[in-house]
């Protein structure tokens, strides 16, 4: 059984050696001059104002927690999905039914993150 | 087979498909490049070589010979492992894709997909929430404002059209039973390709693929003209490269799993009727997959070359108001089907 994922981790070996490889290279290629102005933060040519350690907008913030309440239901959503044609043709309807009552839930609460103006943005 | 003999044949798979897939890399800058050139009068690459072809290695040669500058205001572990993060995940997740039937070789059954695990479709998954990672951390890390609003940016764009793209996969299981990706193609045999027997689904998933990939009319986090080069423009030398290689090879693999799960896979329509003898039967699918594939890369160059970029609040608004609610659509669309059609 778990011979399956010898594959996947000669696949993941192979990734870290070629990506490594390859950020790395141009250390040994690249020639190293570095000076005051070439090290600075690029801002279109001017004086960098400030840093960028300051706070972001809530909103993205909101994007994340909708991203989090909305991306489980899709786990939710696979395991029914594939049992579903077996499972249609042993118990019928109900096995649909109940799915769309789980969607309708789901679009109740999108509605109300909708109503409330949780996806307003500008 | 034993473990070796999968080892070593696991090897050699991922050594073609590696190489095949930087050479398409290359190639396909090139010819993104020439169709750009070509919708808009231009020439394009034409001085490095036969019709510029050898174009693509001298932009590597040059990207290999340049400086690797960090800025005094980056986090530099992290600056450093952001386009590993990008590298990794775009030479991870071809691993489950099937690009053919099983190949009888010397007495062997190979299989054309380098792992056919169980678990496939959620391995792609994981691994392109990782991707999200990649740009934030990379965004974060330059201390530069243009690349954190680009990461900031891109970010809310992934994480949003993962979602749509989430559900639009359901429907596809739904049909195929399994999460396996040879369960999915083989469920599609003839005609009936889930392009052709849920549209919504297809067109919700291609949308969320081109979101995310970043590439136009979605590529809000590289917009060149308002914030220069996004999350990369604090990189440069091979760093830089790393995050160009790890697009144009995402790119591969979207159409390669949009092939995958909506149309047909390595499947050539009622070619197993065709009564050809077995080896012309997996050149031809490998060919087929190749074809298809070809097509959408064409297809990805092509849109964006003809579209104009997206605000913000409109990609926003496409994700959350059109797009989640239609791939929710898509799955009693596709329940309904199974249920009246019996297919």
């Amino acid at each position: 059984m778990l011979e399956q994922y010898i594959p996947v981790f000669l696949v993941i070996g192979f990734a870290i050696i070629f990506a490594g490889a390859t950020v790395f290279s141009s250390e040994i290629f690249g020639p190293k001059r570095p000076t005051a102005e070439k090290l600075s933060t690029y801002e279109s040519g001017m004086k960098p104002i400030g840093t960028t350690n300051e706070r972001i907008s809530v909103k993205y913030y909101l994007v994340a927690m909708f991203f989090i309440i909305f991306d489980l239901e899709v786990i939710f959503v696979y395991p029914w999905a594939v049992q579903f044609k077996k499972m249609f043709s042993d118990i019928g309807m109900p096995v649909f039914y109940s799915m769309l009552v789980f969607l309708i839930v789901l679009e109740l609460g999108y509605l109300y993150a909708y109503k409330k103006g949780g996806f307003k943005w500008d | 087979m034993s473990i070796w003999e999968t080892i070593i044949f696991s090897l050699i798979k991922i050594l073609i498909i590696v190489h095949v897939m930087l050479i398409t890399v290359s190639y396909l800058v090139y010819f993104e490049r020439k169709i750009s050139a070509w919708a808009q009068n231009r020439l394009g690459p034409n001085r490095v070589g036969w019709k510029g072809l050898l174009q693509p290695f001298a932009d590597v040669l040059k990207l290999l010979l340049k400086e690797d500058i960090v800025p005094n205001q980056a986090n530099k572990p992290i600056h450093t492992l952001a386009p590993l993060l990008a590298l990794f995940v775009a030479f991870t997740t071809y691993a489950v894709i099937p690009f053919g039937p099983d190949l009888k070789i010397f007495g062997y059954t190979i299989p054309l997909v380098v792992a056919d695990i169980n678990v496939g479709i959620l391995y792609v998954l994981a691994l392109t929430s990782l991707g999200v990672y990649a740009i934030t951390f990379a965004g974060w890390s330059s201390g530069s404002k243009y690349s954190l609003l680009g990461g900031i940016r891109s970010s809310a764009q992934m994480i949003s059209y993962e979602i749509s793209m989430g559900f639009s996969i359901g429907g596809v299981l739904l049909l195929s039973q399994s999460l396996r990706p040879e369960a999915i193609v083989a469920s599609q045999s003839g005609w009936m390709w889930n392009a052709i027997l849920q549209p919504i689904g297809f067109i919700t998933f291609l949308v969320s693929a081109f979101a995310e990939t970043n590439r136009l009319p979605f590529d809000l986090p590289e917009a060149e003209p308002e914030l220069v080069g996004g999350f990369h423009t604090e990189y440069s030398s091979m760093k830089f490269a790393g995050f160009f290689l790890a697009e144009y090879a995402n790119m591969i693999i979207a159409s390669a799993l949009i092939v995958t799960l909506y149309l047909g896979g390595w499947q050539f329509p009622y070619l197993e009727t065709f009564g050809l003898p077995y080896g012309w039967y997996v050149a031809i699918s490998v060919l087929t997959f190749l074809f298809k594939e070809a097509l959408l890369l064409f297809f990805f160059i092509w849109v964006r070359w003809s579209l104009p970029r997206f605000r913000y609040d409109q990609l926003m608004n496409l994700g959350w108001k059109v797009m989640f609610p239609l791939s929710l659509l898509n799955i009693v669309w596709v329940a309904g089907l199974i249920m009246i059609f019996k297919i």
